[in-house]
């Protein structure tokens, strides 16, 4: 996993709340057996049109937004499926960190295992970033604040403690479990 | 100083006096390490279900560190996401909607054989939707943990297993160490006072739950439905309850084992048969909340209230009695974007709405009891020209079963297309899918845009209410149509 310690950014944002993973990639992109194409399929449905030319209207598709690094999205984002295409896909157009007042579980969990940061900010933040998009910031995993470089105003978010080490120092957790081995064979042993 | 033995066995002891839910049981019964300040804990997994779409990559991330599954014995594959829902040719070749739905079911066939996991194919008498055929082959038992990476994995806490969906890379954990870093989630107990009245069904029950607490009500919790509505429902209904936990947001959804449990498991291929069966039985009757068990938070709702629901919108959570009025907001927040997508006005009602496309099936509604529903309201009647019908049953015992019931000449005779055993339409991976502007009416769990196709306009309901459409050509409430 590579190391994420701070980032800074200008964002893209996408206000609207309740962004479902369906949307994020759609399901029909879901056939593949590897992680190729995802970036470029990501929100498929609104940054493409009927002939599958690239939107010029979606802002995910317009300078600066297309090369953010920091994705701001409405309340609820990723809410349904599991697939771990969403991070991919995210990841894949180039985005570290998505900030919204509220991140599905099982996306973050998924999200926090490729490298790319959930941050959930309180609504009032979260309302000036929506209403700026593009406006820089950065994001220190260290200190677990993101900052507006505008007015400096920053804010805390919470992050579970072992993704965080984890992120830190680019360890993967697949690398923790495996060192468990022992645990594991004495749990068998005695409960299964 | 105290023997550690003993002091070991106090702790048990004190833990044992604490009353209990259902869900600390479970979870402190899989703690191969608790949490630490450094680590969340290290839990135990039973029973891995696998198919083709989440599990490609993590068996290459295997391959690419030279390690073996530790326990395919504790691993159940099969294939229904890309999978096509019409039969083989006469040379035996399935008709895959492209060639990338073929490699990926081609992947796993590949994967299973070169890591030694059982796997119920297109050609098994067992194939069907991953969570149809874990509870079916007896696999889903009480209390073990199950894991997926499949978001519906919460279906199998109707039989008081702790089930959840994960991503990829944990099916590759699981794979690898049959263990998951997880952090404990907080409970909510969903009391369910009352009893359905006649012509309401579970997926009412939950359709109207998630309208209550919203799609992000769940978030970090896992549900224990109790109460007299719960325990008054079937085995499928159960299923179908917890199926739909997680567009609440919960992570798993639990029902507390019963005799009801029981008698549905006796005798099933992976049951514990003979003398394991009874002591495993005796087990499983400890699977409930202790009286005094403390949850962290409790939701009531009077199931005796609940009306034949159907979502109006872009979200689970958008959901209304079926003669309610499309209402402009929900939980605080405005309606407009999604009924601009659905093109209903708020304020007006959907009964008599013209629909295009009826699917019966997917993990939410597609056992038999469902078909049974739906066939009930098909009997002696046609599908309203126009109207495209698709049954699709959860597995290939299902089809069987009905079949063996007639329930398919009922569906072939009104018009509706009896399929094989797949997501289809739920999901739109197979080539099943709704046209663009296209309004169904579809007894799966997601009414997402563009879920069932690109442009797919759904309503959620039941399958009687689904059925009732497809009779009528329009939205309509399935207890006026009498008859039958
Ligand atoms: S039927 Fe639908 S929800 Fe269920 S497993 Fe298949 S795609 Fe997922």
């Amino acid at each position: 996993m590579e190391v994420f310690q701070r980032i800074s950014s200008h964002t893209a944002v996408l206000e609207q709340a309740n962004i479902d993973t369906d949307q994020i990639i759609p399901a029909r992109f879901l056939k593949i057996t590897d992680k190729q194409g995802l970036g470029e399929n990501a929100f498929y449905d609104w940054r493409y049109d009927e002939k599958g030319e690239l939107n010029p209207d979606c802002r995910l598709n317009q300078a600066p937004f297309n090369t953010a690094q920091v994705l701001v999205a409405g309340d609820n984002f990723a809410c349904g499926s599991s697939r771990e295409h969403a991070p991919w896909a995210l990841l894949g157009m180039g985005f570290r960190a998505v900030v919204s007042t509220r991140i599905a579980d099982i996306f973050s969990n998924n999200a926090l295992k490729n490298g790319l940061l959930p941050v959930v900010v309180p609504a009032a933040f979260h309302a000036k970033l929506i209403a700026a998009p593009g406006t820089s910031v950065s994001i220190d995993l260290e200190s677990q604040t993101i900052t507006l470089a505008e007015d400096g105003e920053s804010v805390g978010f919470s992050i579970d403690s072992f993704a965080r080490y984890c992120m830190l120092h680019g360890i993967d957790h697949l690398d923790f479990l495996l060192q468990q081995e022992a645990a594991i064979q004495a749990y068998e042993e005695t409960a299964v | 100083m105290t023997h550690p033995s003993s002091s070991a066995d106090q702790a048990g002891h004190a833990a044992s006096q604490r009353p209990q839910t259902l869900f600390e049981k479970i979870w402190q019964q899989h703690e191969v390490k608790a949490a630490t300040a450094d680590h969340p804990a290290v839990l135990y997994i039973d029973l891995h279900l696998i198919h083709e779409v989440t599990s490609p990559q993590a068996f290459d991330e295997l391959r690419k560190r030279g390690l073996p599954v530790r326990r395919p014995d504790r691993c159940v594959a099969t294939m229904d996401h890309s999978t096509p829902s019409l039969p083989a040719d006469a040379e035996g070749d399935f008709p895959f909607v492209d060639d990338l739905a073929r490699q990926q079911v081609r992947k796993l066939e590949e994967n299973c054989r070169d890591f030694g996991i059982e796997l119920f194919d297109l050609d098994s008498e067992h194939q069907g939707i991953v969570h149809v055929i874990g509870p079916e082959l007896g696999a889903t038992q009480p209390g073990k943990t199950i894991v997926c990476g499949d978001s519906h994995t919460s279906t199998h806490g109707a039989f008081g297993a702790l089930a959840f969906g994960i991503g990829t890379s944990e099916v590759g954990h699981v794979m690898a160490t049959q263990c998951l870093l997880q952090h404990r989630p907080k409970t909510t107990a969903i009391e369910m006072t009352g009893r359905l009245q006649p012509g309401v069904s579970a997926k009412d029950l939950i359709l109207a739950l998630i309208a209550q607490i919203g799609v992000g009500g769940g978030t970090g919790q896992v549900f224990e439905y109790r109460g007299e509505a719960v325990r008054a429902l079937s085995m499928d209904e159960r299923m179908t309850l917890c199926n739909m936990s997680i567009e609440a947001g919960a992570r798993a959804g639990l029902v507390a084992p019963d005799e009801k449990t029981f008698a549905y498991l006796k005798g099933r291929p992976m049951a514990p048969q003979g003398e394991a069966w009874d002591q495993a039985v005796a087990r499983w009757r400890d699977l409930v909340s202790d009286e005094g068990a403390v949850f962290d938070r409790v939701v009531t709702l009077d199931a005796s209230k609940v009306q034949p629901m159907i979502t109006f919108g872009t979200h689970p959570g958008m959901g209304m009695a079926i003669d309610d009025a499309v209402p402009a907001e929900i939980h605080g927040e405005s309606t407009a974007k999604a009924l601009d997508y659905m093109k209903f006005e708020a304020g007006e009602s959907l009964l008599g709405k013209k629909v295009d496309v009826v699917f019966i099936g997917s993990c939410t509604n597609s056992r038999i009891n469902d078909l049974r529903e739906a066939a009930a309201v098909f009997r002696d009647r046609k599908v309203a020209p126009g109207v495209r019908t698709l049954v699709v049953p959860g597995s290939k015992k299902i089809k069987t079963m009905a079949e063996a019931e007639g329930l398919d000449q009922i569906f072939r005779a009104a018009g509706a297309e009896w399929r094989e055993a797949s997501c289809s339409m739920c999901i739109a991976m197979n080539g099943d899918q709704v046209g663009p502007g296209q309004l169904a009416v579809s007894t799966s769990n997601r009414n997402f845009e563009g879920r069932q196709g690109k442009g797919s306009r759904t309503l959620l309901a039941g399958p009687a209410t689904a059925a009732a459409a497809a009779v009528t050509g329009v939205v309509c409430d399935a207890r006026r149509l009498g008859g039958n």
